[in-house]
Order: structure tokens, then sequence, then C-alpha cells
């Protein structure tokens, strides 16, 4: 059955509504089963022998005392992950960050691994293992690894411009106009620099799986991830397996944010279980997910911006440098097409620098790469109503982008939601309420495309009328409640009587990861159709049931009812008394849908914060926060606002806390939770949420992604606050207490 | 005839044009055509790319009819978190 996926302004009795979140008690209770809590007979724990140095050649490792200690069934190296990539560079650089080839590129890089009967043996037998290292030399900071004569991290990357050897492995420039005319229009320019420190998207359970693969190259993989098929299809890949062969089920997951769509000890586990022919459990400790999974970028950001006395913004131009890791990735394009994603801007010129460090394989982190700009732009944007003695809010509506525009990434804009996001701020309580003494607030914009992609979703009709869907999209922020709420608005049922599951690779057809804020929006639109075509087959049944016509049967409230003549007395047949009639009316009664869910509809946010400052500590606290964003139809609006409050509890984390410290010698010296602080709960004010529902053309419901425009403002919308608090503009991230105090010393 | 502008870092595959001409229907066709016309294209078709048809990002659905007069961007793939 084909499917219309535009917008039809449907009424709702279900959509909308907040039930309780089904997989509550599981949580609360313990009943849940995240990556670590699976185990199987005559498992054996794997561990991970990792670089003491930022960047070494290795010369040898010799394993054979290891591989002689009693208990220990298996030791492999890069020799037991042969390059199965066929020439694919992304491929293998993933094998090799999976498992050092030759080279440590960043302090915690893989270098051998090994399976054994506990815990205890499989420690001794890491430190049996002999690495003979030479240090070379390395490179941690973004800006000194794009210098002459910095250490080369990759030989395969040369600079775009000049062709040799660089580490700057992508160059990205966009924009549209002519910013030197742009500027000479301009009655001002404002000129910053901005920096930001990497962080870690600080998910509480760390990576965890277990693996079981058999000398016939079948095999299992439990693991947390925010995509089983990509998973399997990676896993699959590097050890040459059959994709079919490999089952992958997600556990429940205890926080991504984007750091589980990326594999990190998962083929070691796979390849440690087929030399062991054994089950094998991994558990990443808090120090290596610190090490060696993957964090952002830290940045470097030029902007520069051009305004009329009226608050025309009329040029604007950005160089945004984005460290990678140590291997190529798109992090500092990604900086550049989100850059200017807020404003109608005539004459842009963004430009991003993708740089190899040696520090870990950068990943994604919730609409990753946008904060970081959005703060080198909010930042300056605020410096331009300054200048201009304009209110900051009012300089964003002036130039805030609308149907029409073109976006710094390129397209032009149809219908978007930053516009009214402005509007409900400047009209919100919060702008108006009475600041004190040493306390200053800030306001950002922030712009996420959101993605749609593959899904495809299974429901089936129990003979008690209970339904059981079976979707391929890791539920990380309440998605089971949102798709049970869906089947049942569009069968007519009680939201309690459909049950949500999370179906493993072996069940369903393939599943983009939970990525890009797409879970609810492309599960979504494939459950709605799901529904429908089993509502089809409820008709045909019913049709049976009653002896009337197919043509005669109409759903309606959850019920088959016959219409047109002489069937108008008819009782109607609830789902319930067909669904039990259903062995003899033809067996089984379920939907399918199979959806490619694109034109996701992009999403705008704009926060307000205020702060208060100790102007002797340099200490910060947030005292008031809102977020406004464009939901288009909020499903489950406890869910939508639970999506902003933590894209803003993160963001604050990461504009006051939040850093990974590298020393002299390119070595992490805070990887745990006490030297890498997230917000806790005590830290953070309550923060208030507004959900703006404007539809997406291209869904029938009208649902956008809502999971990661919500960490675009915040650190802007801190950092200019901070700034407003102290008088003095903050271009650091994070506004530690030591760098607030150096600011003010500096001013 | 359609004007496909070609975004960023994507421009290095087409010589360094930000925008060519070509007949096609679909984005299939385009992509093809972009592959027969700049061989050094064709490898970022398995590392990933998008296609915003009048502002609409479309990723994998390479079957979309292209209206004559849309305007159309080739960007990367990208990935979210």
């Amino acid at each position: 059955m084909g499917h219309d996926t535009k917008f039809t302004n449907q009424e709702f009795k279900l959509v909308g509504t907040r039930p309780a979140r089904p997989d509550g008690v599981d949580k609360v209770t313990g009943r849940a089963r995240y990556g670590a809590d699976i185990s199987a007979p005559g498992q054996l724990v794997g561990l991970v022998l990792r670089s003491p140095y930022a960047h070494a050649k290795i010369k040898k490792i010799d394993i054979s005392k290891a591989e002689k200690l009693k208990g220990v069934k298996a030791v492999i190296t890069d020799a037991d992950l042969p390059d199965n990539t066929k020439g694919n560079r992304d491929l293998l650089d993933i094998l090799e960050n999976c498992m050092a080839r030759g080279r440590a590129l960043y302090d915690g890089h893989a270098v051998a691994a090994v399976a054994a009967i506990d815990d205890q043996t499989a420690r001794k037998a890491l430190k049996l293992i002999k690495v003979s290292y030479e240090k070379l030399p390395h490179v941690t900071d973004v800006d000194e690894a794009l210098k002459d004569g910095a250490p080369i991290i990759q030989d395969f990357v040369v600079d775009p411009r000049t062709k040799k050897n660089s580490n700057l492995c992508k160059l990205t420039t966009l924009g549209h106009g002519d910013i030197d005319a742009g500027f000479a229009e301009a009655d001002y320019i404002v000129e910053q620099s901005f920096k930001t420190e990497q962080t870690h998207q600080g998910y509480i359970e760390p990576h965890a799986c277990l693996a079981t693969l058999g000398p016939d190259g079948a095999g299992e993989l439990w693991v947390t991830t925010q995509g089983p098929f990509a998973f399997r299809s990676t896993c699959a890949e590097l050890l040459g397996l059959d994709i079919s062969k490999l089952k992958v089920t997600s556990s429940e997951i205890g926080g991504g944010f984007g750091g589980k769509t990326h594999v990190w000890v998962e083929p070691l586990a796979l390849a440690l279980s087929r030399k062991a022919n054994r089950p094998v459990k991994m558990v990443m400790s808090r120090d290596e997910v610190f090490r060696a999974s993957g964090p952002t970028s830290s940045t470097s950001i030029d902007v520069k911006m051009g305004v009329k006395k009226d608050g025309t913004i009329t040029a604007a131009h950005a160089v945004l440098r984005y460290h990678n890791g140590a291997f190529p990735g798109f992090w500092g394009m990604l900086g550049a097409m989100t850059s200017f994603a807020c404003y109608d801007i005539k004459n842009i010129k963004p430009v991003g620098y993708d740089v190899l460090v040696n520090r870990p394989k950068v990943a994604a982190y919730r609409a990753p790469s946008a904060p970081m700009a959005a703060f080198a732009i909010e930042s300056t944007v605020d410096m331009l109503a300054h200048k201009i003695g304009m209110k900051p809010i009012d300089l964003r509506i002036k130039n805030a982008a609308k149907e029409g525009s073109r976006a710094s990434y390129g397209p032009t804009y149809g219908p978007i939601g930053i516009g009214p996001t402005l509007d409900a701020a400047k009209n919100h309580p919060h702008m108006r309420a009475k600041l004190k003494k040493n306390q200053g607030r800030g306001m950002a914009c922030g712009f996420w495309f959101n993605f749609g992609g593959q899904t495809c979703v299974d429901l089936n009709i129990g003979t008690d009328g209970s339904v059981n869907l079976i979707v391929g999209t890791v539920d990380v922020g309440g998605s089971r409640a949102s798709l049970s709420l869906i089947a049942a608005e569009e069968l007519g049922i009680a939201y309690e009587q459909v049950k949500t599951n999370i179906g493993d690779t072996a069940s369903l057809g393939h599943n983009d990861m939970t990525d890009g804020s797409r879970g609810t929006f492309s599960s979504g639109m494939a459950t709605i159709f799901a529904a429908r075509n089993a509502i089809e087959v409820l008709k045909e049944r019913a049709s049976k049931m009653m002896d009337v016509p197919l043509e005669a049967i109409v759903w309606e409230n959850g019920t088959a009812k016959a219409i047109g003549k002489g069937h108008s007395n008819m009782a109607p047949l609830s789902l319930k008394e067909i669904a039990a009639a259903a062995p003899k009316t033809g067996g089984p009664i379920a939907g399918h849908k199979e959806v490619v869910a694109d034109n996701a509809g992009v999403s705008f946010a704009s926060h307000i914060c205020d702060v208060e400052v100790d102007p002797e500590t340099g200490s910060t606290r947030v005292i008031r926060y809102t977020v406004i964003q464009d939901a288009g139809k909020a499903i489950h609006p406890d869910y939508v606002e639970g999506q902003f409050q933590g894209g803003a509890a993160q963001g604050i984390g990461w504009a006051l806390n939040e850093e990974s410290i590298y020393d002299k010698n390119g070595i992490l010296q805070n990887p745990g939770f006490l030297d890498y602080r997230i917000p806790v709960c005590s830290d953070l004010p309550f923060i208030d949420t507004q959900i703006l529902e404007i539809p997406n053309p291209n869904h029938p419901y009208g649902v956008r992604g809502v999971g990661e425009t919500s960490i675009v403002p915040p650190l802007a919308a801190i950092g200019n606050a901070v700034s407003n608090a102290v008088g003095v503009r903050m271009s650091h991230i994070p506004m530690s207490p030591m760098r607030i105090l150096k600011a003010l010393d500096d001013a | 005839m359609l004007r496909v502008n070609i975004g960023g870092s994507l421009r290095t595959a087409v010589e360094g044009a930000d925008a060519i001409d070509l007949e096609a229907e679909t984005i299939d066709e385009l992509l093809r055509s972009l592959s027969l016309r700049y061989p050094r294209f064709e490898p970022l078709l398995k590392s990933g790319i998008a296609v915003a048809i009048n502002g609409e990002i479309y990723r994998d659905n390479w079957y979309v009819k292209i209206p004559l007069d849309a305007e159309v961007f080739i960007l990367p793939r990208i990935q979210g978190g």
C-alpha cells in the first residue's frame, strides 16, 4: 500500500496527551537490562591494553607470556583484525581506531586485547603483554596542529590547497553574496576570536557488550547502541562476516547523545570470541570511555560581522577550526554549514577547517558541531547589538531567517520556525524579569537539520486485541511512549493496549540509527502506515464476519462499521472481537511498513538564560533558564519538554564546567566524573520550556525532530549572560571560575 | 535543464565548479550524470551525499522527481547525534 506523507491536520484523541512511560517501572525497579546486564554460559571477560603515549610507533607487541597465563583464552592484536575494508578509507579508519595498526595515535588508543576466565586473570594478562614503543612528536591543540612543522598524524592526508602532507583533512568554504561589498556597506564591524574545549557526551552507562562468534561465522552481539543495524553492518564488514549471520540486539541505553553511534570495543569483543570460541563480555571503564571513545571537537573560531545603524547585518565571515582527533571527519564542515543558519544575511562566508590532532576520534554529540559555531556567532551578534545600542532580541528578530531566506549551507528555506521562537522569547515573562547585582541575562538562537532515513516497523494484533509494535529505532528518549500513542491513535484503541518493542536485527529490515532526531519522526511515520495497513486487514476480516462487501466497511473509533443500504442496523465489530476471531477468518492480523522518511524538517530554538557570577571566586550559577523551540506536533509533550530540558542541561555543563584537559605530553588528565564535572540536579534551575507546534508539511501529523536543537543555543546564551553579568566579553568555553577571573583581571 | 549547485568541499570532485547545468528528472539521474561527467564524483556517492530540492533535504530517496524549475543543491551526507 502506498502512502502520502503530507501533513493532513487531522484531529487527535490521544496524540498530544501525557500518559505514563511504558518503560518507567522497569527502569526504576532495576528490571531494565542495560549493556552490562546480560551474561552467557562460559562467558569470558574481555579487556583492552591501551597506549600510554599520545603518539608512538609500535615496534613490537609480545603476547606470548599473556597467552600462556592459565585462564587466558585469547589475546588479539591488529594481526587478528586483517584489513577487510576493500579500499574503504573510512572503514579502515574505524578499524584502526578500534585497534592500533603499527602506531598509537592518542593516549588510550587500543593496542591489544585479552579474553580470560575472569577479570583478575584478564588484568594479569594485560600486564604480561610487552609493547615496544618509539615515542613520536605529538600535537593536541587545533591551532598548533595547523602550523608549519607540526607533527603530521596521518600520511595519507594532504592539505587541499597545497597538496602537501598536512593535518588539515578537509576545507569547506560556503556562502553567498560578496562579503567585501557587505562589509563596505556596514556602519560597524565586530571581529572576535573564540575557543571551546573538548567535551564528552557524558552518558552514564559506559560502552558494554556481550559477543558470541563461532567458527562458522555466525554470531550474536548484545550491546548498548543507538544503532544495532549500523553496528551489525560495520562489525560484519570489519570482521569479514555475512551481515545476515550476525544478530545484534540493542540493550536499554543509559544515554548515548551520539556517542553510541560508533563502534569502539564491539569488533574486539567479536574477534576475541571468534578466537576463543566462547562468549566474551566487555565493559569499558569510565577511564576508558573518556580516553578512548568519541568526544567533541575542541574549536578555534574567528568571526567578523558587519551591521548598519538600523540593525541590518550586511556581512558575516567565520573561520571555524575543529579538531577531528586522529582520523578525518567532517566536524568543521558541519560547523560551517550550521554557522549562520538562523539568519537572513545577504553576504556570508563560513569556512570550516577539519584538523587532525593526537586525541581520540571525534564522535557525534547531539547536533554535532552546531553548539560551538553558535557560541561564536551568537556572541558576535550580541556584540553587534551592543555596538548599535539595539536590544539583542530585536537585532535577531530583524535579521532572522524566514521562508525564502538562503541558508548558510546553501538551499533556500521553506516554512521555518526561527521567527516564531524569537517572537515568543520577546514576549516571554522571563525577558521582563528584573535582575539583581552580579546577575546577567543572555539569549541565543540555534539551528539543527534533523534527519529521517530508512525505517520499518511491524504491528501485530494479538487474539486478545492487544497490539505489539516492533520498531528498529532504539528508544533513547521516550519514543516507545510516543509510538504507542501513534499506533493507538490510528487504530482507535487505548494507549495501554499497545506495547512497543525494539526489535533486533534478525526481526526487522534495516533501520537507520536513532540519531539526527529521527526516532519518533521516522518510526512514527512508519507506524502510522503500518497501522493503516493493519486496519485494511481488520476491515477484510470484518467483512467476512458480517457478511457484507468490503466496500461497505469503514473503520471508526476502533470498530469496523457496515454502512450503506441494508447494513445500517448492524452492530459494529470492535478490534477485540475481530482479533478474537482471527484464527478462523484468515490467521494473524498484522500491518507492516517500510519507509524512507526524508524531509524531517529543520528545527530552530531560542533560549533565555539568567546567571549570577560571584566576582570574587568567578563561580557562576544559572538561576533561570527558558527553552523555546519549534517541535512540529508534540506527540507526547512530556518527552518533548524532556528533550528541551536535557539539551539545555548538557549545554549548561558544557558552558561552565566540562573540559577534557590534556597535559604537555598529550595525556588526558581528567578521565573521570570527579574531575570532569557534568552538572547534577543541584547545579541546575528548573528549566522552563515552551513548545511551538509549527507543523512539518512533510509528516502526516506535522512532526519534526526535537532531540538535538536544544543543545545548540546554551553555550552562547550562557556566554552572553555571563558577559553581561561581569561586563567583559567571555570568549572561551568552558567559562570556569579561573577563566572568568582571568577575563576580569585582563579587562 | 537543471542548475545543480555544489556545496563546499564537494566542489573538489567537480573541478571546482559551484554550479553545473544538466538534464535529470530524478535524483538518481542527476547523480549518474554527475558521475559520468566527473569521475571523481562517483566515490562520493559511496561515502554519502544528500540532495536538497527546493530546500527539502533528501538523503536516501533517489527516485524523487525533480521539478523543472527546482533549486537543487548537492550537500554532504551529514550525521546527527
